[in-house]
């Protein structure tokens, strides 16, 4: 078969809502832009871990600890998924943590602000993840198989994120008002930059078309961004708090929310490294990697030498 | 018909493209071997592929399955195979390898034409 005899057959599987699976024929822009998109989804994940691991020792509660201690290694799994859902690509594990640590491969530019106060545990709940299950529901209908099993297995533990999150900022916004100000506080510093999480708008966008047409995307950047808007922007109202943002108004003719400019040169200054975090986390990630080679070293040798043993045992 | 799963290592992604199904096999020397983890969700339902994870062997790799796949008791056995050791039929090759099966439409029950009062059966 020609190459565009292939590549038309790939994309009536892709229009007809046939999965593309690992060893099926694909076209290679098709693979890179997934193992872009999916190890960097990995690398949100894992990086993800340390603005939360920050407050792990400092919960106010026991509960709030166990809590806090489980949606975080949720995180860690979910990275694992996704890490092995690129790797059925034919990149390696060792490659990507190369990437991540090199500053190739981005992640999440949201885990590069600080978490101040006891309230941005439950801000990252309701809003980071808020956004993020926005973002993963429509990529459970993905078109590669590997990565759509691992969203499916995502979505279904990431629910109770979002919904700790909004539970302990409803506890915090009932009670005193040194309490009520720091949830506050939390949603005025998680607002922009949770909605810069959709990404750039459809226009600057430059991977939206082709992904919508490998249906890698289901909806486009300011469809979910605009949703995520809508949920919230009503949502708050439970807390009795108010979102950032004067311009935020109902639009009835629209049937949404309206809202203000977002702040774009600081989102690109926090992706090309400048926020106020990167270079901590990198380092975190970096230190992690280097001081636990010891024991990846030794775990091998340690199987080495049971196989060994095994083996002589037998003779 | 069968060979093993090829892994396609991908090397630099961002900046080339390769033509997709011809990778070359460059071995990573430190990293622990890939291990296919199946899950039996409750007693009486078979064991389901559910994913992968490195391990440095088979004991590890059960535990670390325990932790990265049954956060929420979605088990209750787990097997583990090194990946290299799965084999597998060519995707290429469907149409002529099921074709056999295709034309013999009288091995299922709607094939037979019966009376409707015919009840039971």
């Amino acid at each position: 078969m020609t190459t565009q005899e292939l590549e038309k057959n790939f994309q009536d599987k892709v229009d007809a809502e046939v999965r593309i699976e690992p060893r099926d024929w694909m076209p290679g822009k098709y693979r890179q832009t997934l193992i872009r998109q999916i190890s960097q989804h990995a690398h949100s994940e894992i990086v993800g871990m340390l603005p939360e691991g920050n407050w792990i020792s400092r919960a106010p509660s026991l509960k709030r600890k166990q809590i806090l201690i489980a949606k975080v290694q949720d995180e860690a799994g979910h990275g694992l998924y996704l890490y092995s859902a690129a790797e059925t690509l034919g990149i390696t594990r060792d490659e990507m943590i190369e990437q991540l640590h090199s500053g190739k491969a981005k992640y999440s530019s949201i885990f590069n602000y600080p978490t101040i106060t006891w309230a941005d545990m439950g801000a990252i709940g309701w809003l980071v993840d808020g956004a993020a299950i926005m973002n993963q529901v429509p990529l459970c209908r993905t078109s590669y198989g590997p990565y759509s099993r691992a969203m499916i297995r995502v979505c279904k533990e990431e629910s109770f994120h979002q919904r700790q999150g909004f539970e302990s900022l409803l506890v915090l916004s009932n009670g005193t008002p040194e309490q009520r100000a720091m949830v506050q506080d939390a949603i005025d510093r998680w607002w922009w930059p949770s909605i810069m999480m959709f990404g750039p708008h459809d226009a600057e966008s430059t991977n939206t078309e082709a992904s919508m047409k490998w249906k890698i995307k289901r909806f486009s950047n300011d469809e979910l961004r605009q949703r995520f808007v809508d949920m919230i922007a009503e949502q708050v109202k439970l807390l009795d708090m108010t979102l950032p943002d004067p311009e935020l108004k109902w639009n009835e003719a629209r049937g949404h929310y309206d809202f203000g400019k977002i702040n774009w040169e600081e989102f690109w200054n926090v992706v090309s490294g400048n926020g106020p975090c990167n270079k901590q986390r990198l380092d975190a990630r970096r230190k992690a990697w280097e001081e636990g080679a010891w024991v990846r070293e030794a775990a091998k040798a340690h199987a080495e030498k049971r196989v060994l043993r095994e083996k002589q045992q037998a003779a | 018909m069968n060979q093993t799963i090829i892994k396609y290592y991908y090397g630099d992604y961002g900046d080339k493209e390769m033509p997709s199904g011809a990778g070359q096999h460059s071995p990573v020397a430190n990293e622990w071997p890939l291990w296919e983890v199946f899950i039996r969700s409750k007693q009486g339902l078979d064991h389901k592929h559910v994913g992968s994870l490195h391990a440095a062997d088979a004991r590890m790799a059960i535990e670390n399955a325990r932790d990265v796949y049954t956060r929420r008791q979605e088990g209750v056995s787990i097997w583990v195979v090194e990946s290299k050791y799965i084999h597998a039929s060519n995707p290429d090759d469907a149409e002529s390898f099921y074709e056999p099966a295709n034309d013999k439409v009288y091995r299922h029950p709607t094939f037979y034409d019966l009376p409707d009062e015919l009840t039971h059966m």
